[in-house]
């Protein structure tokens, strides 16, 4: 191919992409215009820059260096292992059995709001993290940050000392100067003292600060975290007269409505959960809800929504009020009058499931808007149905967030502040710039203690560092969404020593300072007497430190929630239908934080709610600690009236500073930057646009046309012409991404921002994200990404106007979007519920079975006599949220390779989530839609007929297996697989050195090496574990008894597996649904994976109903080549 | 010009060519031999432990049963080890104050693990488990050898691919009733080929794809 072909000029590549009406479905916007290009890169197997060669070592060396190698390679093989050790226990902890894994119930806290967790511990060692199927925030999934935090405990940036001034000092001369140094407080009722915390919902931490409170009454106890409730809080004060923390009940609604609300990345599983109940469709259950989005940015919610508009944030309180008009709530009038067929047809159905229907609001929208979400639940009678409220969960909400964070900083401008203690926080990383607590205004502190995981930026400002424990390794306690407690108990002694919050706060008690944190949560809940059948702790009570009055007495009210007992049943119900891993109780006693290792233990199966409250406490206590829930601490519904009275009110105007809007969000996988040091997190493809290792900010393509934004005007646009190859921005794309300086409310963010074009974001809207900019993150997060907390104001924390304005360059943006493609074909599905119910049929697939030259009646034979291992992927479940991606990460110790590598398509997650966007139009696109792509299990693997070493074959059971010790990384394989779901390691990219990281990978699974292919292979250990049970006891394997770790992880069940041959079992159902395809049935490769056609429940009184009878089943790409593998190199 | 080569070296190149036919093949046959030699695979090879332990002494003349130490071998892959406890189970009582056993003592009073040198040591990536084998009707002599007449423990087979892939595709040939399953006298022929097969539909041994199947024991 020419140069000049393909010396396209931007210009007219992107009038192809506003202009020509695109495939059905494409993944970016590069794929969208289809330009002979695209196709060329697509054509190659690892995108541009593969060629390129690292080493200052030219070819010819590189070929005589080889050569020596290659004639010691031969030899390799015989190498004698190195001679290794048994090192037996000297006394053998009770119940341990060698090579055995047992689960230990936990939880972590994001927010204030717990996930109950399963921690998987091999001989002492926590290496995975599965949801606990008992906790009503889990129900058995997680999401990609609790898988995540198993890393971050294994961190080697942690902070393994206490430091005093910079310099290394230690916790023993720390307590008795701390402790004088309270001394002299205590004569003044501690008024020079303050605690600063990220939220605080912990039943034993609440009671301690109660504890403080009344020792130093004059102490002050600040909550700070930049994604907080703020919002939530206010817009139930305006719209009930005071706080009240909301409930959703997902599983009882059938017409969603969120208002910029994401549940599906908000880290609440339990809520995820509940709507796939509602969600799912299968051939017995033949409707499902229905879910309207309207929002301000693209989100995982609105891409799965069956109707969404997204608007500007300065509209979205006139678009509430706009559909609170027309559900009927009183007083409320809109300017906004746009889209009125749009939102006169939604309000209609929300009035016809009245008491079925659910407003909800995001946690990033103004108070405005939650308080008319409040009124329009009770207008559609869904209060005490699908939303129910309750106390607050945490102490203190009377005043919000940044409120008491100004009064932090007015007195110590003021200078009333003598002792400053930080727990768990990074507010010298995170306030808001108006109340930033900067450097110069720590300095005017005498004495400031931080209590953090790493030294950060704010534990570079205090006199003392105190490394803090790891939730895998302390005691604590925490509350769900719906406030049932839950206790946290260690699976590991602290890796680096440190303490916890509970032990650092218990410095400031006269008597018992010293306690360890498994006496104070013990201890408390002693004196909880817990177990007695009511709501043992109130939420919100006692009294604390800001608080003034003591908070609810509503914890008495012996009617608990509906919550709590909804969460009993349906958690039984799940734990019956899916074997959760037994949970084993820790030791009575700290054993097990001493010791390093489970100790005595009970191991029962994790049956649920099947024992008796029994009187005395150590049985509770055990049993509590063993569920990892403790019943019956619920919050009781509070009983609200909403008002619309608010509506007079003016709304506080947040000065208009430009042209452009500017919405601010947690990043979706390192939150507010507190995980920026998680390298699976940074390597994790964000959900919408798959961007690695960097925060990028969103606009839409009408805006970035009219501003010139990625306009690829790069040098090295044409760089790879001799070649005949073009990179990819001559596509006019996002990857060599323009750098644009971002002024927020007349502030500028120090560093640029690479622009990312995004379909379905709406116009002259830019999104940013949280978590990045970071000084002080440790080895993997420094100096990564902007700082929005450049810019953030405590009065437009999260949204705001402002400019951008270009900056000379572009950027290289790692985004995995446009790797491992399939090329357009009949890859995605989906339909119309209502159409698919008429026609279940629409989509069956040809049997290309006859046309195959593999010998297939003689597989089949094999296949028949064994277990037939299959997954099939609901595409209408799946919501995208990448907890498959870390859980699969985890469990098959799949390495993490950097920026630079992912930029040539070398990551190596296993599991990938293709998105699609649908439709012609790039502004205003379908979807996108989610599709999860692992090995596929090909009964008719292309890869494995062309391995010269056969070190992929198949096994009896129809597993393609992997053989890494056989492989001698020719790569054919991965050149022959049609779905791309090969993962090479081109370099060393485990790190085999850090005995940190040793001690975290799975026993169960090889750690892969340099030069080797690999792959998923349906979690082969998992299936042999089950198999060697089930053997062992004489029995066939159980449907469900094989769990794999996506589909473990996965908070939707939208991934099923199991034994084909079992007619009983979920995953032959799934295989007879008239939903059910696969991915290039064309080639017979006989997958056996298959998914299931997504659906959308649209509703044909929308303005925006979409008929898709005629989408179905168009292969997407006229021009259809040959499988991408086939031109490769 | 005259010829650069004279008659000889046709001999010379037929002979050389035979030879280096010769030479591959013996060289071939070497290395197949090196590869299997004890200097490789470490079989018969005693290695020298912390403690003078004597299988011969504790199992063969004793007769105390394999799974008082190993006590795991049914349950889990590792037979498991005994902690220093199980040895002081015994030797608190009887040979309290023998030197031999001076490391022991010294492991329990300073509750510091005794150090043992591995002597089946399979590569990292093969996933051997024990349980299901015994469960299957192999006993420990099938792999371990007559255990019983060791005074310190050798490897007695190669532990090389071929060695368990010969027993994966014909188990039949290796099972026992389960009753002889830690006999370490038994011998594989007391058996007839008909018990055999009873034995192994008994036990419900899964095929051979199965069993020879990668991931049966690499993942």
């Amino acid at each position: 191919m020419g140069i000049p072909e393909t010396k396209k000029t931007f210009a007219s590549l992107r009038e192809k992409i506003l202009a020509q009406n695109g495939k059905e479905y494409w993944r970016s916007i590069e794929e969208h215009a289809d330009t002979p290009e695209f196709r060329e890169f697509v054509a190659e197997e690892y995108p541009h820059e593969i060629e390129q060669w690292d080493s200052t070592l030219s070819r010819r060396n590189f070929v005589k260096v080889m050569g020596a190698s290659l004639a010691l390679a031969g030899l390799s093989g015989c190498v004698i292992q190195p001679p290794e050790k048994i090192v037996p226990y000297v006394t053998s902890p009770v119940g341990m059995l060698p090579g055995k894994p047992a689960f230990f119930a936990t939880a972590m806290s994001l927010g204030g709001i717990a996930t109950g967790l399963l921690a998987e511990s091999f001989e002492g060692r926590p290496i995975k993290i599965e949801g606990n199927p008992l906790h009503p925030g889990s129900q058995g999934a997680t999401d990609v940050l609790a898988q995540a935090s198993l890393l971050d405990m294994y961190d080697p940036d942690r902070s393994q000392e206490v430091t005093f001034r910079g310099g290394y000092s230690t916790w023993e001369s720390f307590v008795p100067t701390f402790r004088s140094a309270i001394e002299q407080n205590r004569a003044d009722g501690g008024a020079g003292i303050r605690f600063l915390n990220t939220t605080i919902t912990s039943p034993t931490l609440v009671d301690q600060f109660a504890q403080i409170k009344r020792e130093l009454p004059n102490s002050k106890l600040i909550q700070f975290e930049p994604v907080n409730n703020d919002n939530a809080m206010a817009g139930a004060r305006m719209a009930f007269g005071s706080p009240a923390h909301t409930v959703y009940r997902f599983d009882r609604a059938e017409r969603v409505l969120s208002l910029d609300a994401d549940i599906f990345s908000s880290f609440n599983t339990g809520y995820i959960k509940d709507y796939t109940k509602q969600r799912v469709y299968s051939e017995t259950k033949k409707d499902m809800c229905r879910l309207y989005c309207i929002e301000t940015t693209v989100s995982l919610m609105g891409a799965k929504a069956d109707h969404r508009i997204a608007v500007k944030p300065s509209q979205m309180t006139e678009i509430t009020k706009a559909v609170a008009a027309a559900v009927g709530v009183s007083g409320a009038v809109s300017t906004y009058t746009e889209n009125a067929d749009w939102i006169a047809a939604m309000a209609r159905d929300l009035a016809a499931f009245r008491g079925r229907s659910l407003v909800i609001a995001g946690a990033h929208q103004s108070p405005a808007v939650h308080a008319l979400a409040h009124t329009m639940n009770a207008a559609l009678g869904n209060v005490g149905q699908t939303v129910v409220y309750t106390e607050p969960l945490s102490p203190g909400s009377e005043k919000l967030q940044v409120e008491q964070l100004r009064e932090l900083i007015t007195e110590i401008d003021s200078g009333v502040v003598k002792m400053l203690v930080i727990l768990n926080g990074n507010p010298v990383y995170d306030t808001p710039i108006d109340l930033k607590l900067t450097p110069e205004r720590m300095s005017k502190i005498p004495l400031r203690i931080h209590l953090g995981l790493r030294v950060d930026e704010t534990a570079e400002h205090c006199h003392w560092h105190v490394p803090a424990k790891h939730y895998l390794e302390s005691w604590s306690d925490a509350r769900a969404y719906d406030g049932t407690a839950s206790i946290v108990q260690p699976l590991v002694a602290p890796l680096y020593g440190g303490k916890n919050d509970h032990e650092f706060v218990q410095l400031f008690m006269q008597e018992n300072f010293d306690q360890k944190d498994y006496d104070i949560i013990r201890g408390f809940w002693q004196r909880q007497n817990i177990g007695s059948g009511r709501a043992a702790v109130p939420v919100a009570s006692p009294p604390t430190p800001v608080t003034d009055t003591s908070g609810g007495a509503a914890g008495e009210n012996p009617e608990v929630a509906a919550v709590s007992q909804r969460s009993d049943n349906s958690n039984a119900a799940s734990t019956s239908a899916s074997p959760a891993p037994v949970s084993t109780a820790s030791p009575a006693g700290n054993t097990a934080a001493s010791a390093g290792a489970p100790g005595p233990g009970l191991r029962t199966g994790g049956g649920a709610g099947t024992g008796t409250a029994a009187s005395n406490f150590e049985d509770n206590w055990r049993k509590a600690v063993h569920d990892g829930v403790v019943p019956n601490t619920a919050a009781p519904a509070k009983s609200v009236t909403a008002s619309s009275g608010f509506l007079g009110q003016p709304a506080p105007a947040v000065q208009r500073m430009g042209e452009l809007e500017i919405n601010i969000l947690p990043d979706p996988c390192v939150y507010d930057g507190r995980f920026s040091n998680n390298g699976w997190l940074q390597e994790l493809p964000k959900p919408l646009n798959k961007v690695t290792w960097e925060n990028v900010g969103l606009i839409s393509p009408r805006t970035a046309e009219r501003l010139g934004i990625n306009t690829g005007s790069d040098d090295r646009e044409f760089a790879g012409g001799t070649r005949g190859s073009s990179f990819i921005n001559t596509k006019g794309g996002n990857t060599f991404s323009d750098l644009v300086t971002v002024t927020y409310q007349g502030v500028d963010i120090q560093k640029p921002v690479p622009m990312w074009i995004t379909p379905g974001q709406p116009d002259d809207v830019i999104t940013l994200f949280m978590g990045y900019g970071r000084t002080r993150a440790g080895r993997v997060g420094t100096g990564i990404g902007y700082n929005v907390f450049d810019v953030t104001r405590s009065d437009a924390m999260n949204s705001g106007s402002g400019n951008i304005s270009a900056v000379p360059g572009t950027t290289t943006i790692a985004s995995t979007q446009i790797h491992f493609n399939m090329e357009g074909r009949d890859l995605l599905r989906v339909w119309n519920l209502d159409e698919y119910n008429k026609n279940p049929d629409v989509g069956h697939q040809h049997d290309e079975y006859p046309k195959s030259m593999y010998p297939y009646e003689e597989h089949q034979e094999v296949y028949n006599k064994h277990n037939k291992w299959a997954m099939t992927i609901d595409l209408n479940s799946c919501v995208g949220c990448n907890a498959c991606v870390i859980a699969c990460q985890a469990e098959n110790n799949i390495p993490v390779v950097g920026k630079e590598q992912v930029e040539r398509s070398r990551e190596m997650h296993w599991l990938r989530i293709d998105t699609y966007y649908g439709g012609g139009d790039i502004s205003n696109p379908d979807g996108p839609h989610f599709q999860p792509v692992l090995c596929q299990q090909c009964e008719q693997a292309p890869c494995e007929v062309v391995c010269p070493v056969h070190a992929t074959v198949h096994s009896a059971e129809g597993l393609n297996d992997m053989v890494y010790n056989r492989c001698v990384g020719t790569r054919y394989c991965s050149n022959n697989c049609p779905y791309k779901v090969r993962r090479f390691n081109f370099l060393l990219y485990q790190d085999w050195n850090t005995p940190q990281y040793k001690l975290m990978r799975n026993p169960e699974v090889t750690v892969r090496s340099r030069g080797v292919m690999e792959k998923c292979t349906y979690c082969t250990q998992r299936i042999s574990a089950a198999r060697i049970e089930a053997e062992k006891e004489d029995r066939p394997i159980r449907d469900g008894e094989v769990v794999t770790a996506c589909q473990a992880a996965c908070p939707t069940d939208a991934i099923i597996f199991g034994n084909m041959h079992d007619e009983n079992s979920q995953i032959a159902k799934t295989k007879k649904d008239h939903r059910n395809y696969i991915l290039l049935n064309e080639l017979n490769t006989q997958p056996r994976t298959t998914y299931l056609a997504a659906l959308k429940n649209q509703n044909r009184e929308m303005p925006d109903y979409h008929s898709r009878e005629k989408a179905v089943h168009t292969p997407g790409m006229q021009e259809s080549k040959a499988p991408a593998g086939e031109d490769g190199h | 010009m005259a010829q650069f080569f004279n008659k000889s070296a046709n001999n010379i190149a037929r002979i050389s060519m035979v030879l280096v036919a010769v030479l591959a093949g013996t060289a071939f046959y070497a290395y197949t031999q090196i590869a299997r030699s004890s200097y490789l695979t470490g079989r018969y090879l005693e290695k020298q432990q912390p403690v003078q332990f004597s299988h011969k002494h504790h199992t063969g003349d004793d007769g105390i049963d394999c799974r008082y130490c190993h006590s795991t071998v049914e349950t889990t892959a590792s037979a498991g080890m005994p902690p220093t406890q199980t040895c002081m189970n015994c030797h608190s009582e009887i040979w309290a104050d023998s030197p031999y056993l001076e490391p022991v003592r010294a492991s329990f009073r300073d509750n510091k693990p005794i150090e043992w040198e591995r002597v089946h040591d399979l590569p990292e990536y093969t996933y051997f488990n024990h349980s299901i084998h015994v469960a299957k009707g192999v006993g420990c002599s099938t792999c371990h050898g007559e255990i019983d007449n060791m005074p310190a423990v050798y490897q007695e087979n190669t532990l090389q691919m071929e060695w368990c892939i010969a027993c994966h595709r014909e188990p039949g040939n290796f099972i026992r009733p389960k009753t002889e399953i830690y006999n370490m006298q038994w011998q594989d022929n007391e058996l007839t080929a008909a018990e055999r097969v009873n034995l192994k539909s008994e036990y419900k041994i899964r095929t051979r794809e199965l069993l020879t199947s990668c991931s049966t024991c690499h993942r």
